[in-house]
């Protein structure tokens, strides 16, 4: 997928003065967010889970060429084939190759973010192959032609009305809107016949474990059961950083997952993958292939100050505590990951001279990093970005700050560095402001503060500063009681 | 963890930082700092010298510039012992939290930085470890809720003592808001570089303020204090915000209260 990191702020203002969207994007917190919270005080041992979720990530990262090679080998051992592709178009150009090899007609995609940054199914379809999305909300943002919204959720901007408009044709404006069920039935109906002629699927990997070379999936629609075995293929891509050492690795990340994600206990599947049909068994697929994807990865394990990101499993909690995701919406961040993790990695696996929106585009409220399963403090590495961008000191072309930014907070430094200085900077800030102010606040301010009165007053030095009302205090009879 | 504050060894001097919105914007919540402070018979010092802890240039990626005001911080107040009061929960993780990265290149000014930062204190987190939350039994006749600012609950992990202390004030009826620690969407400059997000934020923040049918908003950061003031304002409401100080020092002030200190 081509980064639009650029147009982050056009994108937000769109999202901003959509109301119907807003309102969609209400259930992330509603749903998914509070869902968590209950199932978080649900588990008497929470905090310890996601301290041991954290460690056993931290490992795993540390010792990432380790473990990608023995699940490779377990793989193969299990009679399947590994792939490591450098980036997308590598790994995009793979699976359409083995698609056309095996003279493949039909593939059905189960969810997969990482098939996003390969924009795989565009690919498949333009070599001529069918390639339809089967998770329900992946099938319906394909029909509209548009990118998921959501980690988890692709297609949670879209109304009830959006999606009869979908997936029934004789639909018209006006009508009466079918109810979510029967909407499903009528995708269900429509991805069964697909499903039946499918003779490749394409999967995501939740977690891949290396010492059994197993992939897990999970799911809630049963869609990934059905990928992994029904047509004679099943292609498996992951981002190199999705992996756990062992099954008991295993059981402590998708216990997290599954609850910080939705909610749940549990999801209604859990897929264990151990390679194509043996000889002895009578049903799953002849071929396996594992897609092992970089595609930029390797700059975030090489940056000591980020690499902490890739221990992310994509649960989507973050988005959706971000009260600056729930304003903006999915597609304002122009690439696959959205939400805090997405200003974090975006920037890193894209260029942050053209995605420097990103990492400022954030309250620093710290929800991101309270909610995360794996506990990654998505805010230190935001201002970690930010400096980045700002003065470009570890490299130049990454500067994205204008001079007129970089004079101001030259002249706050020089302002902050003399208690005399700092008295007079407030002096002239209230000389500067007073004629436009009434009683102590301002209803329009030049720039830079004219984007904070466009929506808010904004308040007028005080006559006296703290410093001074303090030594008034201690002459004698000296109060400022009831002094505004 | 909070501790036992019976256990503690209560200080009897502390030094207040006011920051530096507090300093030139609202001294008046300053003042309110240093009166409850000496209502619980403490000696409050205040540093002339100081300016501000270089949290707005630090987050705004300016690090060069953050640097040498955050080092004239520690030089500041390394210098005085004993605890130092915040009237900021953001100011205060500013110093606790992210002087290590700032100053990362140079570990012995880490490690000046640390020494400060173990001393020094958000002001509800201070009243509650040293005095306990019920230190201060005023009374103030309104109706009022709380939100619960950002950094005092994540970056601190103060979450109870600000409650509990308005809990211990008579008269003041405290009622629920809903998502109170969701982010009002100030975040410092993101307020000005992001206004349209910010003010979608915060009209949420303002909407479950409206329905919460109150006077007054309490806060515990002078930043947030200003975007939902300035918010409410600009929608015509009367409903104040006030800093969680000037309600204590308020409760202390009346005529009921004379020589009733904490000790």
């Amino acid at each position: 997928m081509k980064p639009e990191t650029t147009q982050f702020r056009v994108k937000a203002a769109a999202t901003l003065d959509n109301k119907t969207v807003l309102q969609s994007l209400e259930h992330v917190y509603t749903g998914f967010h509070e869902g968590r919270l209950t199932a978080a005080a649900d588990t008497p041992n929470w905090e310890e889970l996601r301290t041991k979720g954290k460690a056993i990530k931290d490992h795993t990262i540390a010792h990432l060429d380790y473990y990608l090679g023995l699940l490779a080998d377990n793989v193969e051992k299990n009679g399947g084939h590994v792939f490591f592709a450098e980036d997308a178009a590598e790994a995009r150009e793979h699976v359409v190759k083995l698609a056309h090899d095996r003279n493949v007609k039909t593939v059905i995609k189960s969810k997969s973010m990482v098939s996003e940054e390969m924009a795989l199914a565009d690919a498949l379809i333009d070599a001529g192959i069918e390639a339809v999305e089967t998770d329900l909300g992946e099938y319906i943002i394909q029909l509209a032609g548009e990118t998921p919204y959501h980690l988890i959720a692709p297609a949670i901007h879209k109304s009830r009305e959006d999606v009869a408009a979908l997936l029934d044709d004789d639909f018209k404006n006006g009508d009466p809107v079918p109810g979510a069920d029967e909407l499903t039935m009528l995708a269900r109906a429509k991805l069964r016949a697909v499903f039946e002629r499918a003779d490749m699927s394409v999967t995501g990997v939740n977690f891949a474990v290396a010492e059994s070379g197993s992939i897990a999936l999970v799911t809630n629609e049963g869609n990934g059961r059905m990928s992994t075995s029904v047509p004679r293929i099943h292609v498996a891509v992951m981002g190199m950083e999705k992996i756990v050492p062992s099954i008991q690795d295993l059981s402590t990340m998708l216990r997290i997952l599954i609850r910080s994600a939705t909610g749940q206990r549990i999801t209604s599947y859990i897929t264990m993958v151990n390679g194509p049909r043996k000889p002895d068994e009578e049903e799953g697929p002849e071929e396996f292939h594992l897609v092992i994807m970089n595609n930029g990865r390797d700059k975030l394990l090489a940056d000591p100050q980020m690499r902490e990101s890739l221990n992310c499993i994509r649960c989507g909690a973050c988005l959706n505590a971000c009260p600056v995701y729930r304003k903006v919406g999915g597609h304002a961040y122009g690439w696959v990951y959205p939400g805090p993790i997405g200003s974090v990695v975006s920037p890193v696996m894209t260029g942050l001279k053209d995605a420097h929106d990103l990492p400022n585009a954030s309250s620093l409220c710290g929800a991101c990093h309270e909610v995360c399963p794996v506990k990654i403090n998505i805010p230190r590495m935001l201002l970690e970005l930010r400096w980045r961008a700002a003065e470009g000191k570890s490299d130049s072309r990454e500067r994205a700050s204008s001079v007129k930014e970089r004079m101001l907070w030259k002249s706050w430094r020089i302002g902050m560095m003399g208690r005399r200085r700092f008295d007079l900077g407030a002096r002239i800030s209230r000389w500067l402001l007073r004629p436009m102010s009434k009683r102590g606040w301002i209803k329009k301010a030049p720039p830079p503060l004219s984007g904070w009165t466009t929506t808010r007053d904004f308040p007028l030095a005080a006559s006296k500063s703290l410093k001074q009302r303090l030594a008034d205090r201690k002459k004698p009879g000296g109060t400022n009681r009831d002094r505004p | 963890m909070p501790e036992d504050p019976s256990t503690q060894p209560r200080p009897e001097h502390v030094t207040l930082f006011a920051t530096c919105m507090v300093d030139q914007l609202a001294p008046g919540v300053g003042e309110s700092t240093v009166e409850v402070l000496e209502y619980l018979g403490l000696e409050v010092d205040f540093l002339d010298d100081q300016t501000c802890c270089a949290q707005p240039a630090f987050n705004s990626g300016f690090r060069s510039e953050a640097l040498p005001v955050a080092r004239r911080f520690v030089e500041l107040f390394e210098k005085v012992e004993g605890p130092i009061v915040v009237p900021s929960g953001s100011c205060a993780a500013m110093v606790r939290n992210y002087y290590r990265d700032l100053f990362r290149d140079d570990p012995d000014l880490v490690e000046r930085a640390r020494r400060v930062g173990d001393r020094l204190y958000e002001f509800t987190e201070f009243i509650d470890r040293f005095f306990g939350n019920d230190a201060i039994t005023g009374r103030v006749n309104d109706t009022a809720t709380y939100h619960k600012c950002c950094h005092l609950i994540r970056e601190l992990g103060v979450d109870g003592p600000p409650l509990e202390l308005l809990e211990n004030v008579d008269g003041l009826e405290m009622r629920p808001l809903e998502r109170a620690d969701v982010c009002c969407g100030f975040g410092g400059a993101f307020s000005v570089k992001m206004a349209d997000i910010s003010s979608a934020i915060l009209d949420e923040k303002l909407d479950n303020i409206e329905a919460a049918g109150v006077n007054t908003v309490i806060a515990a950061d002078t930043g947030c204090i200003y975007q939902m003031q300035g918010g409410l304002r600009r929608r015509g409401s009367d409903v104040q915000v006030v800093h969680i100080a000037e309600i204590l020092a308020k409760s202390i002030s009346g005529p009921a209260q004379t020589g009733t200190r904490a000790r």
